[in-house]
């Protein structure tokens, strides 16, 4: 019993979200009005995440005319800290716009 | 300690690093630790932005400023990684509850 709990338990851990997405596309919001897409190809469990082909997208307001604008960088491999990240999910998940 | 294992293999390789105050310096990686605390040499920077780093040759960085770091996709081995990632998480996984 105490064997069926257990691995229910550990297979429904919150990082197997993330787990999942290991090369596969994947969507991180992170600190500072910054997104990342990218492929995933590693993670631990501070959330460190190595992602290649990667668009990051910063939003920022703009001084002249008060709108929100965004721009975009690209990466061929990055490696994001863990402690920038708010969130990570399928990219597939995310519109993207 | 995936990503310091990682980073070990990636030492004498070239790597730009971001930090959260938006500073970006690229350098050669000559030493890493646990705390992903980076050791580089021959560190290039945008000197019009950044003219106090003008005569900086080689720095020590704390792992906990560090933002991303940009690397060059033909030093990383992504499949190697990947397996990486889930025995680590195999590994993780199985010891939080080992005790219950």
């Amino acid at each position: 019993m105490s064997q069926a709990v257990t691995s229910s338990v550990s297979s429904s851990e919150p990082l197997d979200l993330i787990k999942f997405c290991l090369d596969e596309q994947i969507y991180l919001k992170l600190r500072g009005g910054r997104e990342m897409v990218g492929r995933l190809h590693a993670y631990d469990s501070h959330c460190n995440i190595i992602i290649s082909d990667a668009i990051e997208t910063i939003y920022y307001i703009d001084k002249e005319d008060g709108e929100m604008k965004n721009t975009k960088k690209k990466s061929d491999m990055i490696f994001v800290r863990g402690d920038s990240v708010i969130l990570a999910t399928d990219a597939t998940n995310v519109e993207t716009n | 300690m995936l990503f310091f294992s990682f980073f070990k293999t990636l030492v004498d390789k070239e790597i730009r690093v971001e930090f959260k105050n938006g500073v970006e310096i690229t350098g050669t990686l000559k030493s890493i630790d646990q705390y992903l605390n980076l050791k580089l040499d021959n560190i290039k920077t945008d000197v019009d932005k950044y003219p106090h780093l003008i005569a900086v040759r080689s720095l020590f960085i704390r792992g906990s400023m560090i933002r991303y770091i940009h690397l060059n996709p033909v030093d990383v081995d992504t499949s190697l990684l990947q397996d990486a990632a889930r025995r680590e998480a195999i590994a993780t996984g199985g010891d939080k509850f080992a005790g219950r």
